[in-house]
């Protein structure tokens, strides 16, 4: 099924509410077949309820969602057959072993683990080596292999994703973004959310989410296209003065630290900052740099949120 | 920080094992007062061990461990008196007000009430939020709580803190703010220990100690580090060393 449908996610005008708090304040978007999509934003900005009204375990307080052109009120039942979710808190059971789990979690959809190993096979085979081992004694590493691999067991036409990097290191979210290629290369719609703006490159398109509502949404290049103003990098010996002395330049508008240089925004981009060195040099500044780049994802979401 | 400061961490061949496994394998650093010390390794590194063990609260197999002039062994009562500690999972209570946590925090370290009375009100300004000093903890936004979390783990002016991945989950902005209090306790004397995800934050620290597998594989300030694995940012050099 799904197979000519352009738009495998619809969502449009979704609102969901928690008694007085409006948790997603209408919010739209689409997805087509064979996408990564990204949900980039911190806590709270709405992103695990977004999924969980994708994933039918919770209605929409208003608005339309569609997945493989069903709606998720009625048809959800069709719509689980086709869906594979990986939840923050993986959904293991925690007192069966590897195998189990995935045996467990193939039976549940009518299939085996012979059916659809090659889908699983590069992820799965990482963890292969310690099948008979209890999911609560995995490392965090090998939970997540294993929790995708369940999720995908039954070949889903969509992967849902609710932040399968969190609190994991550099190395592992790298090796983890590399698998996510490989299943989209399968054809697989991909939905991910995370926090880390660095990851937003990775996709093709991405909704910068922040307190319930979408601020930007567009490919990686494009958002960054449209940052709309200059942005300079400026560094010098002592970082932590060099804040202070900037903020109180009153050409300059914002002061953020960006690893070793800090990133700022002047309030009229005719300003070249000719100026700035002979400030800072006058403030005592020693190995200065100035020099003028282009935003990344993470700017332009400061810059949209402010 | 003082090139030329005292050394507030000291730590010589530590060693921990458990069973076999040894999770810390001849760890040697110091740590200068003041100084923003980033402790990075993957997951499964050594470094909660390694950590558990500076702030008293687990012994070495083997090795010397002097914290704010106190040793590990037989000192630790005083080590744990001079050092804060805030996790992710910081340990603010959530049913009980702002600032009820802080006079909590107060009474255990055995601060007299006219001090935590005293403190607090200057604690409350100087974090603008006099006027939430009597909302619970539950009701507020995660960057608000991660800044009081903070707070509360100074407020006993320790000489460390310890602070596990501070800044899980927060937005961009307030992730920034965070480091400016970190920079400012730094500015004040504190000695920040900081472990992180973010390899961004890994170019705030003044030196960086990165592990892999219970060892200590680059220990330096973030430009040298670069110098060292040939890379342009610290992400590539923590995926040099640890892949």
């Amino acid at each position: 099924m799904g197979n000519t449908l352009e738009n495998m996610v619809e969502v449009k005008g979704l609102k969901k509410s928690y008694e007085q708090i409006e948790a997603v304040k209408g919010v739209s978007f689409s997805v087509s077949k064979g996408e990564l999509f990204g949900l980039i934003g911190p806590d709270g900005a709405g992103k695990t309820s977004i999924f969980r009204i994708l994933t039918t375990l919770m209605f929409p307080t208003e608005g339309i969602v569609r997945m493989m052109d069903l709606n998720v009120i009625k048809d959800y039942k069709t719509i689980r057959n086709h869906l594979g979710y990986m939840p923050q808190r993986f959904s293991l059971y925690q007192d069966l072993s590897v195998e189990e789990n995935l045996e467990f979690f193939a039976r549940i959809f009518g299939t085996t683990i012979d059916e659809n190993y090659d889908l699983i096979k590069d992820i799965y085979a990482q963890i292969e080596p310690f099948k008979t081992r209890k999911a609560r004694k995995l490392s965090g590493g090998m939970k997540q292999k294993l929790a995708l691999s369940c999720a995908l067991i039954h070949s889903p036409e969509i992967l849902i994703l609710d932040e399968p990097t969190t609190g994991v290191d550099a190395v592992s979210r790298k090796e983890f973004w590399e698998m996510l290629i490989r299943l989209k290369e399968k054809g697989i719609t991909i939905l991910v959310s995370t926090p880390y703006m660095d990851e937003a490159n990775l996709c093709d398109r991405v909704a910068l989410i922040q307190n319930g509502k979408i601020m930007s949404i567009d490919t990686p290049e494009k958002i960054i296209g449209n940052f709309g103003r200059k942005l300079w990098a400026v560094k010098s010996d002592n970082v932590y003065q060099l804040i202070q002395d900037l903020r109180s330049v009153n050409t300059i508008d914002s002061v953020f630290p960006f690893g070793e240089y800090l990133h700022i925004t002047v309030k009229s981009d005719d300003d070249n900052l000719t100026d700035l060195i002979t400030i800072l040099r006058g403030n005592g500044h020693s190995g200065i740099e100035i020099q003028e780049i282009e935003a990344n994802i993470e700017d332009c979401f400061m810059e949209l949120m402010q | 920080m003082n090139e030329n400061a005292e050394n507030i961490i000291e730590v010589k061949d530590l060693v921990k094992k458990f069973g076999n496994f040894v999770a810390n394998d001849h760890l040697t650093f110091e740590v200068k007062k003041g100084e923003i010390f980033g402790f990075l390794g993957a997951n499964g590194a050594g470094k909660t061990t390694a950590i558990k063990i500076l702030s008293g609260l687990s012994y070495p197999t083997s090795g010397d461990v002097n914290i704010a002039g106190y040793d590990v062994y037989k000192e630790r009562e005083k080590v744990k008196k001079n050092i804060g500690y805030m996790s992710q999972r910081f340990s603010l209570y959530e049913d009980l007000t702002v600032r009820e946590n802080i006079r909590f925090y107060g009474g255990i370290y055995g601060l007299s009430n006219k001090y935590i009375k005293e403190k607090t009100e200057s604690l409350l300004d100087r974090l603008k939020m006099r006027e939430i000093q009597n909302l619970l903890i539950s009701s507020l936004p995660l960057g608000w709580k991660q800044k009081i979390a903070f707070s509360v783990a100074i407020f006993h002016d320790p000489k460390i803190v310890f602070l596990d991945e501070p800044t899980g989950g927060v937005d961009p902005i307030t992730r920034r703010d965070f480091w400016e209090m970190i920079y400012e306790a730094s500015h004040e004397g504190i000695t920040v220990f900081v472990t992180t995800h973010y390899m961004d934050e890994a170019e705030y620290c003044d030196r960086v100690s990165i592990m892999d597998r219970g060892k200590i594989e680059g220990l330096d300030t973030p430009g040298a580090l670069k110098d060292q694995f040939k890379a342009q940012n610290m992400d590539e050099v923590f995926l040099k060393i640890a892949r």
